[in-house]
């Protein structure tokens, strides 16, 4: 039987508190590292533990520490990402509201890795439960002595505070967060520099996702090697699936990295709601290609999703019955990724505007013969060809959809309006 | 008549960061929340105590979403209409909500009661199909219960229908 160690309120709601969660345990893990470790020796502890990014990059984490430099040549950042805004993803959120101090002892923690003073978790401007009770939460840990000053004792000095975001699915892109924190549009940097050597006002700049931070005390307390027994050699460590769509049990659900998609989808979410069969799944947040039905059998991982053509990306799974017009799914995701664009690259701005208006036509079954094709011409041209990923992410879940579902295309420009 | 109260917090803000241009975003919140939405004068004045030049508050005013340069009616609905909740039903209850309040998305009723606005995934796909009014979260919806929710918005008495800055 898994043990969840992410999602504590499932056995208890008391953890949205301090006192709660320190009943649990809570910040016992802060205290063994401030008094017995090194911030190197919590860095190899994490790299140990081969905890991978759970923002969607699935990069080394310890590593990405690792590269701030030494000393104290400069002021050194922490950044929380919790600009959640993959569509389908809502972990994040749930870490927050219930277990926030999850999260705040593992920001302490990595500041302390890393040598940074200050802290922003750069949260979306809609969380506003989550907003606050951070903002309670950050209160009630500077009077107990568990930030600002001299934490428990240590001579380590860290404040975190909370930076509400105001609606921009770009600023979850790490440069485009940080031109955001220094008050500017969010429109994404060019790499390299990468932020570990050149981030916020030039600092070293460490940006870890909400539910990364989260894993680390549950490392310090339990070890290296219990977090690498759950899930697969390269892929190891809890994992949190938002399940959404057609789906019986829609929810958040805290299970091994690596747990099949079929499974995850038929026994844990109880399939589809509406009894029908299954006809895809997206499983990584829309930017993820969708998978067919057949090809269900995949493990919920970064290697095994990547060799299968997506990627697990903030792991929001997607289910669509039989019911679901592809074109309409094609047409609604481009819509969102045009809306998205900050504008910055022309491929991106430009060609998602296009796209777009194609599949409205191929929707609207004004459509020519040819006209997918000069479609699948334009998304190849915005691969590649931007600074960050959106343009690829929406290129991605396009070719996925189109690939797997050309018929519905084919049938609806032969057609014309809506196929019967 | 500027604000002694909003100056403060603003200027409090600013000590945040190392630098005050990063408080622009929480200043616009602050500053919107005070007046009801980002009006020229709300805006100048950010941009007085951030000591920003003005066009820079005005760039981030309309960069970012949830920043109102417009009046926004008192109860500001908005519909997710992203995938899992359009795979639940989202492109319904859009066209009930247009029906019910006569106005189309991005609009607001003519008397100041009611914004629209159509809007992508808010984060909360597990109870898809999901609508943010002002600051909270209503999920699970379906035509009826988002008629009883109209019915009883409607109902309340609307004792500051411009929805405009207190009356301090």
């Amino acid at each position: 039987m898994y043990e969840q160690v992410l999602l504590l309120e499932r056995r208890d709601s008391e953890y949205q508190d301090l006192a709660g969660y320190r009943l649990a345990g809570g910040y016992s893990a802060l205290g063994s590292t401030l008094r017995d470790s090194s911030p190197e020796q919590l860095i190899d502890l994490v790299k140990e533990a081969k905890l991978r990014g759970r923002g969607g990059a699935g990069f080394p984490t310890g590593l990405k520490w690792s590269f701030v430099p030494k000393g104290n040549a400069s002021a050194k950042w922490l950044l929380c990402n919790a600009d959640e805004g993959e569509p389908g993803t809502f972990k994040d959120r749930i870490i927050m509201e219930q277990t926030p101090h999850l999260l705040l002892e593992g920001m302490t923690l990595a500041a302390y890795a890393i040598g940074a003073a200050k802290a922003y978790i750069y949260i979306r401007g809609e969380y506003v439960t989550a907003i606050r009770r951070l903002e309670r939460e950050i209160q009630a840990s500077l009077q107990a002595g568990l930030l600002g000053k001299n934490i428990l004792g240590s001579g380590f000095d860290l404040d975190i505070y909370v930076h509400r975001g105001a609606g921009a699915y770009i600023c979850g892109e790490e440069t485009a967060l940080i031109e955001s924190l220094e008050g500017k549009r969010g429109q994404p940097r060019f790499k390299p520099p990468f932020p570990a050597v050149s981030g916020f006002y030039k600092g070293p700049t460490v940006v870890n996702n909400v539910e990364t931070l989260a894993c680390v005390p549950p490392i310090v307390q339990r070890g290296a090697d219990w977090f690498r027994s759950i899930g697969s050699e390269k892929c190891p460590g809890p994992k949190l699936y938002c399940l959404s769509g057609h789906v019986r049990r829609p929810g958040l659900y805290e299970l091994p990295m690596g747990i099949s998609l079929r499974e995850l989808v038929e026994q844990h979410a109880g399939g589809t709601h509406s009894g029908k069969k299954i006809k895809a799944v997206i499983p990584g947040g829309i930017s993820a290609a969708l998978l067919p039905e057949p090809a269900l059998d995949v493990a919920m991982d970064f290697d095994a999703l990547s060799a299968a053509g997506t990627m697990l990306g903030s792991a929001g799974v997607i289910v669509m019955d039989e019911s679901t017009c592809m074109v309409r799914v094609a047409h609604r995701i481009i819509e969102f990724f045009h809306h998205e664009s900050c504008g910055k690259c022309t491929p991106c701005r430009e060609g998602l505007a296009w796209v777009e208006q194609m599949l409205g036509r191929i929707e609207a079954g004004e459509a020519k013969s040819g006209d997918l094709e000069s479609m699948e011409r334009l998304y190849g041209n915005i691969e590649g060809n931007t600074f960050c990923l959106l343009g690829d992410a929406a290129a991605m879940a396009l070719r996925g959809v189109v690939k797997n579902f050309r018929h519905e295309f084919i049938e609806r420009i032969q057609q014309g309006g809506r196929a019967a | 008549m500027k604000d002694q109260t909003l100056k403060q917090q603003i200027t409090e803000m600013a000590t945040r960061y190392p630098a005050s241009r990063s408080a622009v975003m929480p200043a616009l919140h602050l500053a919107q929340a005070h007046y009801g939405y980002l009006t020229q004068d709300a805006m100048a004045e950010v941009a007085e105590y951030l000591h920003l030049p003005r066009v820079t508050v005005l760039e981030i005013a309309t960069f970012y979403s949830l920043f109102h340069t417009r009046r926004v009616g008192k109860y500001h609905l908005q519909l997710c209409t992203n995938l899992s909740c359009m795979l639940l039903g989202a492109e319904r209850l859009q066209r009930q909500l247009e029906q019910q309040l006569d106005i189309r998305c991005g609009e607001t009723t003519a008397d100041g009661r009611f914004t629209l606005t159509a809007v992508e995934c808010l984060g909360a796909c597990e109870m898809a199909p999901v609508m943010q009014l002002n600051d909270d979260y209503c999920g699970h919806l379906n035509e009826q219960r988002l008629a009883e929710m109209l019915q009883t918005l409607q109902e309340e008495p609307n004792s500051n229908p411009e929805n405009g800055p207190p009356s301090s």
